[in-house]
């Protein structure tokens, strides 16, 4: 039987082997660009991933109802693993990717650019923050703010718009976005003479009892709580603080986005919380509602800064594509080389839902200016 | 040659047929690779099945052979990822040609994970009981927190480590301009260069099969699955328990190692928090659908179980669901008395094999 067994294996191992030989030599020659997405659409960080995924979809079936450029849109999940991301990328590959739009978290996306930059496969992350996402690779970019960038924005708002308060800081010290935040906010928070009373951390097993940290920041005596983690996080740090009567001034950054639908969470506590966000869901812009509103349609829920950053990807690489006359039988290294050109260029620049004029460096990251939001009943407003 | 062949042992052909099997699946993988026959997908999984089939073989070792449940293997590949990281990447000028280099990342991540294998052994295998699993489960988790802090640089000076128990960051390390970081704390290692290679993973396997195989059909393996079976009659017979158990543990341990720095020189990035519970029980899943105490069964269930999820992308997010459907009925399939049954009709060979013995 073992014998058997061993055979039969053998021969679905090889059938298997010339089923998935077999898709890949698929023509490139359709009518329409194939972009690959790749995210967490399972697992803890799935809200990122879908969110994103969601986004892009809606600008892929926005401008394919406009006719001229066509996209195919193929979003693969990663579990936010830097090796399952390694091997969706590798699976659309095979489909055709021409382009990639990801990946939507950073571990993973530095993987998979380095495996893009040797393919020569465009990529563009719509939220993977850490500059070393980019670092040395002429074909990646990103639709966010680089971490240290976030740190270094918040340090100077702070310093500007509330001079001589004095700061505790809790963060993810297991998690590269957030200790890339911390890092440079406490480097810039030196300079700038913020005084940082009191540092607390957490891991990702430890996110639910904020209990210690909230009483040590209050302790400390902190006029503002900095908070460089995700909104689900936070939510619970809220309402622990709130339940010891502690109201500091609380400053989050673009993962604070989100708070105000967070699960279980009242959201009247996060009246008054600052955030630097490139995006509110609440602009009154036309482009933004129209995004707005669609999102709701499709997923029932108000859309994050993830999911307009995924959209805005789409965009701009629909506009780049259209600046470098590509077509859609070119080939993936091809689309690369004009792309890198058309996105470096000096006169492309890019109007999204996550900022206007938005312009690439050579080495990838994205300038825009952050936007710096107070919660006021409900809503995100200009402070 | 045949009847020398079946004069053999049923053990002895049992390894031959393992050793020729993984032989066969190598040459045919490895000359369609050449050919450029296989997808993409397929290539990039051969490195991590070669990781996962050294994980499962070197686990079973210690629960199929040994008899003690360990929860923490993914700890000792977390050691061996690490460290093979930090060899390969400060040897990166010193030793250009990279083969050699891959070589020694592997040697020093199996060392370094025998090391740990003895501070976790020593203690908790002269003790009667299921200790081993509950220190292990705790020494996957203390593995992954110690690496969260742990800040390695190396410029024209060395290696500059420091362990991060306040806020320092890569800054404090001071390296001179020629300097790069190795691991940041919880950003992990980035920047790794791609050495893994399905040659490099084929050799680990047979290694490793080498090693496992000789170890378990010679006198210490013996001696070990005697301690298994019955430990107070091993002892009765004067064999050492502790230096025996050691000796199994320390080995998967060292094997694990290895298996985790050519994982860690496959992929750009890497954090500790792969190498989590989780990764521990997946090892333990492949050796225990493999069959405890079954080297080849480790073999195919490892690759099977690896290539199930990758395959089962076209169900998108149910991919996961249908996974675990997957496993439960291989578990209900291989338990099944009908189904064996019915198997031992169309196979009456086995029928007198199994009455013979």
């Amino acid at each position: 039987m073992k014998k058997l067994r061993l055979l039969s294996l053998a021969v679905a191992m090889m059938l298997s082997v010339c089923m998935l030989a077999g898709c890949s030599n698929s023509a490139q020659t359709s009518e329409a660009f194939k972009l690959g997405g790749i995210g967490p659409l399972t697992g803890d960080a799935a809200i990122y991933g879908n969110a994103a995924m969601n986004g892009a979809q809606i600008a892929v079936d926005e401008i394919n109802a406009k006719g001229g450029i066509q996209f195919e849109f193929n979003p693969q999940d990663d579990v936010n693993v830097a090796e399952t991301a390694v091997n969706a990328y590798n699976s659309l590959k095979d489909w055709g990717m021409q382009i990639l739009v990801g990946t939507v978290t950073t571990t993973p996306c530095i993987s998979v650019s380095a495996e893009a930059y040797a393919d020569r496969i465009f990529a563009l992350t719509p939220s993977a923050s850490s500059s070393d996402v980019t670092a040395g690779k002429d074909n990646m970019f990103q639709m966010c703010f680089t971490d240290p960038n976030q740190g270094l924005s918040s340090a100077d708002y702070m310093a500007e718009n509330l001079a001589g308060k004095t700061v505790a800081i809790i963060y993810r010290n297991d998690d590269a976005y957030s200790q890339g935040i911390r890092d440079a906010f406490a480097a810039e928070a030196e300079v700038k003479g913020i005084e940082i009373v009191y540092e607390g951390t957490f891991t990702a097993d430890t996110q639910t009892d904020f209990s210690v940290q909230v009483a040590a920041a209050q302790n400390a005596g902190a006029e503002i709580v900095y908070l460089p983690i995700y909104y689900t996080p936070a939510s619970v740090i809220l309402t622990q603080a709130n339940a010891i009567n502690y109201k500091p001034i609380f400053f989050g950054v673009d993962g604070m986005d989100g708070i105000l639908t967070a699960e279980g969470f009242d959201a009247s506590l996060a009246e008054d919380v600052m955030l630097l966000t490139p995006f509110s869901a609440t602009l009154e812009d036309e482009t933004n509602q129209n995004f707005v509103a669609e999102y709701q349609k499709r997923h029932n829920e108000v859309p994050n800064q993830f999911a307009a950053d995924g959209y805005d990807c789409i965009y701009a690489i629909y506009n780049a594509l259209t600046a470098a006359e590509c077509t859609p039988d070119m080939s993936a290294e091809e689309i690369c080389d004009k792309l890198i050109a058309t996105f470096t260029s000096s006169d492309f620049s890019f109007t999204g839902l996550t900022g206007n004029d938005m312009t690439w460096s050579a080495d990838g990251s994205i300038a825009k200016a952050p936007m710096a939001f107070i919660i006021k009943d409900g809503q995100y407003v200009l402070p | 040659m045949l009847r020398k062949f079946k004069s053999l042992k049923k053990t002895a052909r049992t390894d031959f047929f393992t050793y020729l099997g993984v032989v066969v699946a190598f040459i045919v993988m490895f000359a369609l690779q050449q050919a450029g026959a296989l997808s993409s997908s397929v290539s990039s999984w051969l490195v991590p099945i070669c990781c996962f089939i050294v994980m499962a073989v070197s686990l079973n070792l210690t629960v199929g052979i040994l008899g003690e449940l360990s929860l923490g293997h993914a700890g000792f590949m977390s050691v061996g990822a690490f460290s093979g990281v930090i060899a390969a990447m400060s040897l990166s000028e010193a030793i250009p040609f990279a083969p050699l280099r891959l070589a020694l990342a592997i040697l020093v991540g199996a060392l370094f994970a025998a090391l740990t294998g003895v501070v976790v052994g020593v203690p908790v295998l002269r003790l009667r009981g299921d200790y081993l699993a509950i220190v292990t489960l705790a020494f996957g988790q203390i593995i992954k927190d110690l690496i969260n802090c742990l800040l390695v640089g190396y410029d024209s000076n060395g290696l500059h480590i420091i362990f991060n128990l306040s806020k320092l960051t890569i800054e404090d390390l001071h390296m001179d301009e020629t300097g790069i970081a190795i691991i940041k704390g919880a950003q992990g290692a980035t920047g790794i260069e791609k050495l893994a290679t399905f040659p490099a993973g084929f050799i680990l396997v047979m290694l490793t099969l080498v090693i496992v195989l000789n170890m378990v059909r010679s006198r210490t393996g013996r001696a070990v699955m005697a301690i298994r079976d019955n430990r107070i009659a091993a002892e009765s017979v004067g064999i050492n328990i502790t230096k025996y158990k050691l000796i199994a543990f320390i080995t998967s341990a060292a094997l694990a190692g290895a298996a985790g720095a050519l994982y860690g020189l496959n992929y750009g990035s890497l954090v500790s928090s792969r190498f989590d519970f989780n990764t521990s029980i997946l090892v333990l899943v492949y050796v225990v659908l493999g069959g405890l105490g079954n080297i080849w069964g480790s073999i195919v269930a490892a690759t099977v179980l690896y290539v199930l999820p990758e395959a089962l992308r076209e169900f998108q997010d149910y991919r996961m669901l249908a996974y675990a459907v997957v496993l439960i009925l291989v578990m209900l399939a291989t338990n099944n008395d009908r189904l064996k049954a019915l198997l031992g009709r169309l196979l009456p060979r086995r029928k007198e094999e199994k009455d013979r013995g």
